[in-house]
């Protein structure tokens, strides 16, 4: 598998001016004859598929919603990070280049963290002038707040919903191509496979969700912004409809899959409140700023706040641990989300969690209602406290808030090179779906920085590049008459047909359950070399039991919410498998991959420079082979590599 | 707690409808509604029946994908609470839930309770944006906007498209919807130089795409899960009429 990089030449900060120089152009004129596919419509697809279509390429752009404006970027809360420096207080592109590297725990690319540093001020420009209504001062100009992992005050948002703005700015820009007719969007399709012409990405084939057709798209190239893989976990933060499935399908074609065991597990969730429950809800991290977390000293206190014998307001002073500001006094309750999920963990596997289930901790306003009043905290968080109140029932004014951590973002994904596209060529991944900027930890709010950089700035570029080297007699050259898309389709109908023909007795939703428990349990948190082993048994088993007793009622030519569920599950299982041999494989702790055999004395993630400062890509083998592991270097020259302390 | 659920099943969009009853036992308080849904689903195939189908995503009240009217209420009983953040606490042991989809012209049933919401889009298509090539930004402080004016804004882009207004109108009219984004883009300075075209494309979308019109009843802002005022359709109103008449003097 070739890994080149492809990182220009020259100083970091002339990297970017100096490679867009030396593109290949596509005259206007000529753009009209090139197609381009781009699957999904997030911040990344949206503003690609808009951007591409305002320079005069025709795009289809496809996603499972029934509306490219119900895309999980949707969902964000925080904000969104820039290098504005609009607070006057030092930051810089290559500050928040540094904090990022850093962040990421010293495992992502200089160069393309540079760059997304450097383009990060007119995401921000581009995003005002779509009418995105960023929060303002009484001066009329923009207000930001800070955010974890940085000492300056760079975040962009709008209230609590800055996804949701940034995406319906994206989606309005998708929606004057649309009708302008140079875009093609197609709702409520999902694609089921790429389809590869002489070693290029041409085309995908997707099935109707509504009619269940099976369709041929050629294009020539493919853009993949599809998203994480979360989901994998069966319970996390995503919407119901995150799946791997299009990057799994990728990789089965040849695409490397990096770094897959990087996910992030965020403090700040919503406990789980039992067997039936489907989805994690995220309470945001600002919270951590006025909430004390803590724990009862003994474990017999914590079984009668459990069982509801003993109100927890009236636990002492004395017997109460505020675990997170005795280990980490300089940070406190803002320690990183990395540090903060696994000392949650922590205390609850020695007993002393709160919740019904044993799995939560106190997040507590008391101190902060007493200091600032009630009022003060109703107008910093009533949001949220609403939000809480909603779904538990619970008072946080009256009673500690309860949290545990859930698996929100992962940091995994398609190998790229520096001009976003996979090891298969014209097959370019944006977003959270490739691997790129965020190392094996993501900081707050760098997210949605990530998926508007790929799409606005980056992938407008690097993929007329690629066509300007394609040359104009090769546009349009590709169509579903060719062979490799018949023998794609076939695969793909065979497939469903396998699906429905095992008439088995256990829903998709059972089986993904199990899955999730076993990649929580082994591939979660804490992770270990017995553990991974055992859970790659158990997901190989479980594999079999899908393909043997899966259940699915009705058929593959109407809507079928159990077929479509079980194409998913069926990849999240393959994917499941190859996420914790790459946890296997790492033998180091870093960011979100925490090794247990790799820890400080204090029990801190013990990172392993010598051996693992690489890229780890996984290249398909077959389904009866391992896959291979391939390796690219990660080489340091701006930043020298240090321990991250938050003591 | 134990339920009764009438629960409206209809094949395909060309298929006659009905209610089905089923009962469900052992619901948590604890779950949400749509959890219920899916626990409902899952009797459903052990039996080797057909499962509901409907519309859901995120799951915390933001996507605008759930869609369901709950006690013919659109997403039931709770104020600005969307379905998937409804929670089965609100109910009582014993009841009986009668669940439906979104009933309007403009939003055709595909099979249960899944609507196709895609009039909608087709309405933000005619002009629910600002026209502004990527790359083609002045810096964003450029142009001040004074805090009241962008908290308007605010309350109003904070729709999520989910449909519930057009579903509670009696005349299914989307005037809330298309309000909201006219009154968002409109008031601030960078939609100035497309406020009257944008004012115009968009009503005669809403109308061509077959929505009824707007005879001020009210029930779109009290179903609204994001509580969007009526005031963002008398703004739609003024602009709109202001266009029109702009746009007879100019010939």
């Amino acid at each position: 598998m070739n890994l080149d990089s492809k990182i220009p030449e020259g100083p970091l900060s002339e990297k970017w001016s100096n490679h867009k120089f030396k593109m290949r152009l596509v005259n206007p004129s000529n753009r009209r004859k090139y197609k381009v596919i781009v699957v999904g419509s997030g911040l990344a697809g949206s503003s690609a598929a808009s951007s591409l279509a305002e320079q005069g390429y025709n795009v289809s752009c496809f996603c499972y919603q029934d509306s490219p404006r119900r895309a999980h970027s949707i969902a964000a809360q925080g904000g969104i990070n820039a290098s504005k420096n609009y607070q006057n207080d030092g930051d810089s592109v290559h500050r928040l280049f540094y904090d990022t590297i850093k962040g990421g725990d010293y495992r992502s690319r200089e160069a393309n963290v540079y760059r997304l540093a450097e383009v990060s001020e007119n995401i921000i420009d581009h995003c005002v002038a779509q009418g995105v209504p960023f929060a303002r001062e009484y001066g009329g100009l923009l207000a930001n707040r800070s955010f974890g992992g940085a000492q300056v005050s760079r975040t962009f948002y709008a209230r609590g919903q800055t996804g949701q703005q940034l995406l319906l700015g994206a989606y309005s820009g998708l929606n004057r191509q649309i009708g302008l007719g140079k875009v093609k969007m197609h709702t409520r399709h999902e694609m089921l496979d790429l389809v590869i012409v002489e070693g290029h990405a041409k085309g995908i084939i997707t099935r109707n969700l509504v009619t269940g057709a099976i369709d041929r798209h050629a294009a020539d190239c493919v853009v993949l912004t599809t998203g994480g893989y979360g989901n994998v976990f069966y319970l996390s933060t995503n919407a119901q409809g995150c799946n791997v499935t299009a990057t799994h399908r990728a990789y089965k074609k040849g695409a490397g899959f990096a770094n897959p065991c990087y996910t992030q597990i965020h403090p700040t969730c919503i406990p789980v409140h039992g067997e039936d429950q489907s989805k994690l809800t995220l309470m945001s991290e600002s919270l951590r700023n006025d909430g004390r977390v803590w724990v009862p000293k003994l474990s017999e206190t914590a079984e009668k706040i459990r069982s509801g014998e003993l109100d927890p307001n009236l636990v002492s002073e004395a017997d109460r641990d505020y675990y997170l500001e005795r280990k980490y006094p300089s940070f406190g309750n803002l320690a990183p989300r990395d540090i903060s999920s696994r000392s949650a963990k922590e205390v609850c596997d020695e007993g002393l969690g709160v919740a019904s289930s044993g799995l939560g901790v106190f997040l507590d306003f008391r101190d902060a209602i007493a200091r600032d009043g009630e009022q003060a905290i109703r107008e910093r968080y009533g949001n949220l406290f609403e939000m809480y109140n909603r779904i538990t029932g619970e008072d946080p004014y009256k009673k500690p808030m309860m949290i545990f951590p859930a698996v929100h973002y992962t940091m995994g994904g398609l190998w790229v090179d520096y001009n976003l596209q996979s090891t298969i060529e014209g097959l370019f991944v944006g977003g959270e779906a490739n691997f790129s900027d965020h190392g094996s930890n993501r900081l707050g709010a760098s997210a949605l920085m990530q998926g508007l950089a790929d799409g606005y700035f980056v992938l407008p570029y690097t993929v007329g590049n690629y066509l300007g080297e394609l040359g104009i007699d090769k546009a349009g050259s590709v169509t579903t008459s060719d062979p490799a898309f018949e023998a794609v389709e076939a695969e793909v109908k065979a497939r469903i047909d396998r699906l429905l023909s095992i008439k088995g007795n256990r829903s998709a939703r059972s089986l993904h359950k199990e899955l999730g428990k076993i990649i929580w349990d082994y591939c979660g948190m804490a992770r270990s070399e017995k553990g991974l082993r055992e859970a790659i048994e158990k997901i190989q088993a479980l594999k079999k039991e899908f393909w043997s007793n899966l259940s699915i009622t009705g058929s593959a030519s109407t809507l079928n919410i159990e077929l479509e569920r079980a194409g998913r599950v069926a990849d999240f299982i393959e994917f499941g498998e190859l996420m914790c041999r790459d946890a296997l494989m790492r033998e180091e702790s870093c960011g979100g991959h925490f090794r247990i055999e790799h820890q400080t004395k204090e029990g801190e993630a013990l990172r392993n420079d010598k051996d693992f400062a690489f890229v780890g890509v996984w290249g398909y083998n077959g389904d009866a082979k391992e896959p291979s592991l391939y390796k690219e270097s990660l080489d340091f020259e701006n930043v020298a590599l240090a321990t991250r302390s938050y003591k | 707690m134990n339920l009764n659920l009438k629960v409206w099943r209809q094949q395909g969009g060309q298929s006659k409808g009905k209610f089905e009853e089923y009962s469900l036992e052992n619901v948590s308080e604890e779950a949400s509604f749509l959890e219920m849904l899916d626990a409902l689903n899952e009797q459903l195939i052990s039996k080797k029946e057909d499962p509901v189908a409907f519309d859901h995503d995120c799951r915390e009240g933001i996507c605008g994908m759930c869609s369901m009217t709950i006690n013919g209420e659109p997403h039931g009983p709770e104020k600005a609470t969307t379905t998937c953040q409804l929670h089965m606490r609100h109910f009582k042991d014993g009841e009986t839930i009668t669940i439906e989809p979104w009933r309007a012209r403009a939003f055709p049933v595909l099979k249960d309770l899944v609507t196709d919401r895609s009039a909608f889009d087709s309405v933000m298509q005619a002009g629910g944006f600002i026209t502004a090539r990527t790359g083609s930004a002045v810096d964003a402080n450029e142009i001040p906007i004074p805090k009241g004016v962008l908290d308007e804004a605010m309350d109003a882009a904070a729709c999520i498209g989910c449909g519930a207004c057009v579903a509670a109108c009696p005349n299914a009219s989307a005037m809330l919807f298309t309000g909201a984004k006219v009154s968002h883009l409109n008031s601030l300075p960078q939609g100035q130089a497309e406020k009257e075209r944008r004012s115009i494309l968009m009503v005669e979308a809403m109308d061509s795409a077959g929505f009824g019109g707007c005879t001020n009843v009210g029930a779109c802002e009290s179903v609204c899960p994001k509580t969007i005022s009526l005031d963002v359709i008398a703004k739609l109103n003024r602009d709109y009429h202001v266009s029109s008449i702009k746009k007879i003097m100019r010939f």
